[in-house]
C-alpha cells in the first residue's frame, strides 16, 4: 500500500480477514506521523454505521501506541448533534463516515471548510456499495471532493470479486487511472453439502429436516454462523434449532429487523466468544471480523455465488487457515443448485450482474444536494458529474432532463413557473429559490429504500422492551390473539398503540404466523446455467441418492431442461390444466413471464387461473390445455404483452415510489409524519396515477420504467433467456404431473390472475362483516 | 348511478362511490376537501414540485357527478381550497370550468380551516349551512345532531385475508356523517384514529368508496 501511497485511485482486493482496513489506513497514519497536518486529513466511508465506530475503535489502539498526535472521530447518523457542530467546525484529521453521511456533509455551505486539506478516500466495502445506488451516490460525493480537495487519492477496499476492473472504473476519477492490487487470495475453502439423514422435503425453505445434523455441527465446532437467505426463514430455524437445543448451548439471533440493541447485544456476545453459534442473515455479510468462528453453514441455496464465497470467508480468518463451511438445501431442487455452486466455488468462478449505467435518480437528487451547497454552474456540474464512474456516459440531454426535473418538476403543463425549487441567476448561476427548501432535501438524502415498518413491544405494563420492527403490511394483517416470531420468541399481539405493534410473551410452542418480511434473492444468470450444465449429465454419482432417482425419473417421464432449448410441459391435474415453464431465469423475471404469459394464454381464450414462480420454473394452471406454443416466447410478444400489463402494476408503483423519493419527489415516510396520522400525506401510488394519465413521457415515468426493467421485473433475465433457447421450444403433452413439476404445487406465493379479484374479495369480506354485525344492505 | 342509498336524519342519501353525497330530493350534490391547488401551494412553500394536474382531475370528476346526478344544488363542505392564495392562483381555464359547472346551479362554498376567507369566485361562502333537516359544516361538533361534514378524510383498511385493501370512506351514526376528501390529492385518516372513535358512535356504518360503494361496520379495533 505505501508503494502506492501517491497514485490517484488503488482498489485493493483480498479476503476477508486479510487485515485490508488497516492497509488502507497504513499511508495516513505513516503520513500523519512525519508531517503535522491542520484539519481533516483522510477520510473513510463503510457501509455500516457500526463499523463507523468499530474502526475508530481499533485504529485508535496503534495510534495511541505510537502516542501520535492524531485525532480520530466517526459521524453517522447516530451523532450526537453537538459532536457534529464540532466536526464541522473544527474536523478530526481522519473522519469515519457513511455515504449518506458524507453525503450530507457536502451538502453544507461550509463544505470547503469542512474539506480543507483532506488528502485520502478510503472506501471499505466497497464491492457491496458498488452494487447499491448507495455507491453511486457515494461516488458522486467524492466528485464534489475532488473539486474541492483537488489531488485526492482514493482507495477502495474489496472482497473478492469476479470483475475487479469493474470496480475500479467506479472507484477511480475519470479519466485517471485506478491501480489493482490484489492480494494472495489464500487457500481454497473446505466446502462441502451437510450429509442428513433425513432426506430434504419437495420444497418450502425453512431446512426444518436438518436440524438435528446442524445442532451436532455446532456442538462440534467453537463458533458457528448460520446464514439464511431471509428473515423470516432465519427466525423459523432459530426457533426450530432452540426447541432442539436439549444441551442449552449459547446460540443467537441477527438480522435486520431485530432492535439495534438486541443486535448489539449478540454483536457483543460474539465478539466476547460467548455464544456458539448465531443464526443470521445478510445483516452480517458485512463488518466486523469475528476470529473465532470456525465453521459457517448456508441454509438454503446460495442464489448467487460470489456471496457464498463472502460468506465463506467469514470462518476461518485467519489467512493461512482454510474457510470451513457446509450448505443445508432446503428442498430437492435446491439439492442440485447447492451442487452447481460447489462447482462454482472449486472452479473460482464468480457470478455477478453487471448494472447499468448510473441510475438518474440518484442524480437528481446530487444536483439537489450541490444546489443546498450554494449555487453552481450547469457546465461545470456536468463536467464534474462525468468524472464519476457510474456516469462516465452520462449524456448531455439526460442531465439536462434530471436539472429540469429538479428546478420545475419538468412537466410538460408549465405551471405557477415563478415557485421553481431552483432558479436561473441573470449570471446564469442555479441556485435554490427559497434557501429554506435546504432543510427538506437534506432530510431526505440517502438511498436505502426503507419500507413501511412498524416498531413491535411488549406491551408497556410489562416493561415496554422493543423487540425489533416488522413491516407496516404485516401488521395490518394482524388481529389481536395472532401469534409470531421475532427474535427467536413467539409473541401474541394485542394491538396497535401509536404507530408501535404492541405484543406479549406466548407460552406457546408453533407461531400462528411467521412471514414477516421476505427479500427474495433471485438465483444469478451463471448459477442456473451451471444447474441445466449439470443436467446434461448420464447420470448424478455426486448426488445423493432422493436427488439423483427424482432426476432420473423426470428424464424418464418427460425430459430435463436444457441451456440452449425452452421446455414446457402441458398436463391436467386435479381437474384443472397446467403448463409449467422451465425458464430458469430468476425468481423475478420468472414471476414477469407468469403475468406475461397469463395475459396471452387469457387472450388465447385458455382461461388461466393463477400461477406460482420460483427461480427455475413458472406453473400456470387454468381451463384449457396448452397444445400449442407458437409465438408464445418471442421477444416482441413478450414486450407487448409486457407493456400493456406494466402501467396499472403494483411492481410500478412500488418503484415509482422508491425513485420518486430518491430523486426528491416525495418526502421519506418520517415516523413523526406517520404518527400524525398522515391525513396531510397522500399515497404516492396518486402521483403516479396522475403523471401515467396528464402526463406520460415525463422523466419519473421513464426512470420508473428504467428501474423496474432491471429491478423486480427483470426483463434482462427474459431477454437472456429466449437468446439462449430462441425456437427451440419443446412443448410436451403428458398425462400427469411430472417429477420437475411436482414442488411447484407446493409453493406459496401463488398469484390469482383474475383482475376483477379485488373487488370481489372487497365484496365478499364487507358482506360478511355486515352479516356478522347482524346488517344487512 | 352508481351509489349506495342509506336514510338519514329523516332524509334518504346516496353515497357515490366517487366520494360524493347525493340528496335526490333536493337535487343536492356534497363533496368535501376538494384541496384545490394544493400541488401550487406545495411549490410556493418550497417543497417539491408535484405533478400540476390535480385541479384538472378533481374538476373532471367532480362535473361527472354533477352531469350523472343532474344535481341543481352543489355544496363544497370546506377546504375546497388548499389556501386562499391557492384559489386566486387557478389558472384562468380553471376558473372558468369552475364558472361553467356553476351556471345555473345553486353552489354553496363552506368555509374550512384552509380556505377560512371568501375567494373571488362565484356561488356562496357560508361558515355553515341549514337545509330541511341537515346540517352542513367543515368540521363536526360533538354533541350536535343531523349534521354533515368533512375535515378529517376518513378511510378505512381492511384485510381480506389475501391482501389488505385501503379506501376512502363515509363515516355514518344517527347524529352525523362524515365525508371522504374528494380532491384528488388528498390522504386519509384511519376510522381507527382517536379522533373519529370519539366523534362516532357505536354502531358507525364505514361506506367504502371505490367503483362500487360499499357498507361495512367502522373498523374500530386497531391493526
Amino acid at each position: 500500500m505505501l508503494d502506492r501511497a501517491k497514485d490517484p485511485a488503488t482498489l485493493l482486493i483480498a479476503p476477508t480477514g486479510g487485515g485490508k482496513t488497516l492497509a488502507g489506513f497504513l499511508p495516513t497514519l505513516v503520513d500523519l506521523a512525519e508531517t503535522p497536518h491542520t484539519g481533516l486529513h483522510t477520510l473513510y466511508i463503510s457501509p455500516l454505521k457500526a463499523w463507523a465506530a468499530d474502526i475508530t475503535r481499533n485504529l485508535r489502539v496503534p495510534v495511541d501506541e505510537m502516542a501520535l498526535p492524531i485525532r480520530i472521530e466517526d459521524r453517522t447518523g447516530d451523532t450526537p448533534a453537538s459532536r457534529k457542530r464540532r466536526q464541522r467546525a473544527d474536523p478530526p484529521h481522519i473522519l469515519l463516515t457513511t455515504p449518506e453521511s458524507l453525503a450530507l456533509l457536502t451538502s453544507y455551505e461550509d463544505a470547503p471548510h469542512i474539506f480543507a486539506g483532506l488528502k485520502r478516500v478510503v472506501v471499505d466495502e466497497i464491492h457491496a456499495l458498488a452494487e447499491s445506488k448507495r455507491g453511486d451516490q457515494l461516488f458522486l460525493a467524492l466528485t464534489r471532493l475532488h473539486v474541492l480537495c483537488p489531488g485526492l487519492r482514493r482507495v477502495g477496499l474489496s472482497a473478492t470479486v469476479e470483475d475487479p476492473k469493474a470496480i475500479a472504473r467506479l472507484l477511480s476519477h475519470h479519466p485517471d487511472p485506478c491501480n489493482i492490487l490484489q492480494a494472495d487470495p489464500g487457500p481454497d475453502p473446505d466446502i462441502r453439502m451437510l450429509e442428513t439423514k433425513e432426506e430434504p422435503p419437495w420444497a418450502g425453505g425453512g431446512a426444518a429436516y436438518a436440524i438435528p445434523a446442524v445442532m451436532e455441527q455446532i456442538r462440534q465446532h467453537k463458533t458457528t454462523l448460520i446464514f439464511h437467505n431471509t428473515r423470516a426463514q432465519a427466525e423459523i430455524f432459530f426457533h426450530n434449532l432452540w426447541l432442539a437445543n436439549s444441551d442449552a448451548l449459547p446460540i443467537g439471533i441477527h438480522h435486520g429487523s431485530l432492535d439495534r440493541y438486541q443486535r448489539e447485544r449478540v454483536e457483543g456476545a460474539m465478539q466476547r466468544g460467548e455464544l456458539r453459534a448465531i443464526v443470521c442473515t445478510g445483516s452480517l455479510d458485512l463488518g466486523i471480523d469475528w476470529g473465532d468462528v470456525d465453521l459457517v453453514i448456508q441454509v438454503g441455496a446460495p442464489k448467487n455465488v460470489k456471496r457464498l464465497v463472502q460468506r465463506i470467508g467469514r470462518a476461518n480468518h485467519r489467512y493461512n487457515a482454510p474457510s470451513k463451511a457446509l450448505l443445508v438445501p432446503a428442498n430437492r431442487f435446491e439439492v442440485v443448485e447447492c451442487l452447481a455452486a460447489l462447482d462454482a466455488v472449486k472452479a473460482h468462478d464468480l457470478d455477478g450482474d453487471t448494472r447499468g449505467p448510473g441510475p438518474r435518480d440518484v442524480l437528481c437528487q446530487h444536483i439537489l444536494i450541490r444546489a443546498c451547497a450554494g449555487p453552481f454552474d450547469a457546465n461545470t456540474l456536468y463536467t464534474e458529474i462525468k468524472t464519476a464512474g457510474p456516469y462516465t456516459h452520462l449524456s448531455r440531454t439526460a442531465f439536462d432532463d434530471c436539472l429540469e426535473f429538479c428546478a420545475t418538476g419538468g412537466y410538460a403543463l408549465r405551471a405557477y413557473d415563478q415557485w421553481q425549487r431552483l432558479q436561473q441567476r441573470p449570471d446564469g448561476q442555479w441556485q435554490l429559490r427559497d434557501p429554506r427548501a435546504a432543510q427538506l432535501i437534506r432530510m431526505n438524502i440517502g438511498t436505502i429504500q426503507d419500507t413501511d415498518t412498524l416498531k413491535v413491544r411488549l406491551r408497556r405494563a410489562r416493561g415496554g422492551k422493543p423487540l425489533g420492527e416488522v413491516e407496516e403490511a404485516f401488521a395490518a394483517s394482524l388481529t389481536p390473539g395472532d401469534t409470531f416470531l421475532i427474535g427467536g420468541q413467539i409473541v401474541r399481539y394485542e394491538g396497535l398503540r401509536e404507530m408501535t405493534v404492541e405484543v406479549s410473551r406466548d407460552r406457546g410452542r408453533k407461531p400462528k404466523l411467521a412471514v414477516f418480511s421476505g427479500t427474495k434473492f433471485a438465483t444469478s444468470t451463471q448459477l442456473s446455467h451451471r444447474i441445466l450444465n449439470l443436467f446434461k449429465q448420464d447420470d448424478w454419482p455426486e448426488l445423493p441418492d432422493h436427488t439423483r432417482s427424482w432426476l432420473h425419473l423426470q428424464r424418464q417421464m418427460s425430459q430435463l431442461p436444457e441451456q440452449g432449448r425452452l421446455l414446457i410441459e402441458s398436463f391436467p391435474h386435479d381437474g384443472r390444466e397446467h403448463v409449467c415453464i422451465y425458464g430458469f431465469a430468476g425468481r423475478n423475471a420468472q414471476q414477469t413471464l407468469g403475468l406475461i404469459l397469463t395475459k396471452r394464454l387469457d387472450e388465447m381464450g385458455l382461461d388461466p387461473l393463477g400461477f406460482v414462480s420460483t427461480d427455475y420454473a413458472t406453473l400456470i394452471w387454468g381451463l384449457e390445455p396448452l397444445t400449442d406454443a407458437t409465438g408464445l416466447f418471442t421477444l416482441e410478444a413478450m414486450r407487448d404483452g409486457l407493456d400493456a400489463w406494466l402501467t396499472g402494476n403494483a411492481v410500478m408503483k412500488r418503484t415509482f415510489r422508491a425513485s420518486a423519493t430518491v430523486a426528491g419527489l416525495i418526502t421519506r415516510n418520517t415516523p413523526r409524519a406517520r404518527k400524525s396520522g398522515r391525513q396531510a400525506t397522500f399515497s404516492s401510488d396518486i402521483l403516479y396515477n396522475t403523471l401515467v394519465k396528464y402526463d406520460p413521457t415525463h422523466l419519473l415515468l421513464d426512470i420508473t420504467h428504467e428501474e423496474a426493467m432491471r429491478g423486480l421485473i427483470d426483463f434482462g433475465r427474459i431477454e437472456e433467456m429466449v437468446a439462449r433457447t430462441g425456437d427451440r421450444i419443446d412443448l410436451r403433452r403428458l398425462p400427469r404431473v411430472t417429477p420437475l413439476a411436482a414442488p411447484l404445487f407446493l409453493e406459496a406465493g401463488r398469484t390469482p390472475v383474475d383482475g376483477a379479484a379485488q373487488e370481489r374479495l372487497l365484496e365478499e369480506e364487507t358482506a360478511r362483516l355486515m352479516a356478522a354485525a347482524g346488517l344487512t344492505n | 348511478m352508481n351509489g349506495y342509498g342509506f336514510d338519514f336524519a329523516g332524509a334518504r342519501l346516496v353515497a357515490l362511490g366517487s366520494g360524493a353525497l347525493f340528496w335526490p330530493d333536493q337535487d343536492l350534490l356534497c363533496v368535501s376537501d376538494l384541496h384545490l391547488g394544493k400541488s401550487e401551494r406545495r411549490a410556493r412553500l418550497g417543497d417539491a414540485p408535484l405533478p400540476p394536474y390535480e385541479t384538472q382531475e378533481t374538476l373532471t370528476r367532480l362535473e361527472s357527478d354533477i352531469r350523472s346526478t343532474g344535481a341543481t344544488t352543489v355544496i363544497c363542505l370546506g377546504d375546497s381550497f388548499d389556501d386562499t392564495i391557492a384559489a386566486k392562483a387557478l389558472r384562468d381555464d380553471e376558473a372558468l370550468w369552475i364558472a361553467s359547472l356553476q351556471a345555473g346551479r345553486t353552489w354553496i362554498w363552506i368555509e374550512g380551516n384552509h380556505d377560512p376567507a371568501p375567494v373571488a369566485m362565484g356561488g356562496t361562502f357560508r361558515r355553515e349551512v341549514v337545509l330541511a333537516s341537515l346540517v352542513f359544516r367543515h368540521i363536526a361538533k360533538i354533541g350536535e345532531n343531523n349534521e354533515l361534514s368533512g375535515h378529517y378524510h376518513p378511510k378505512v383498511t381492511l384485510s381480506t385475508g389475501h391482501n389488505r385493501i385501503t379506501r376512502r370512506a363515509f363515516l355514518v351514526d344517527q347524529n352525523r356523517i362524515i365525508l371522504p376528501a374528494y380532491g384528488t390529492y388528498t390522504g386519509g385518516l384511519r376510522s381507527n384514529s382517536t379522533a373519529l372513535q370519539t366523534l362516532m358512535g357505536p354502531d358507525t356504518l364505514a361506506i367504502l368508496t371505490g367503483p362500487v360503494p360499499r357498507p361495512m361496520p367502522m373498523p374500530r379495533l386497531s391493526g
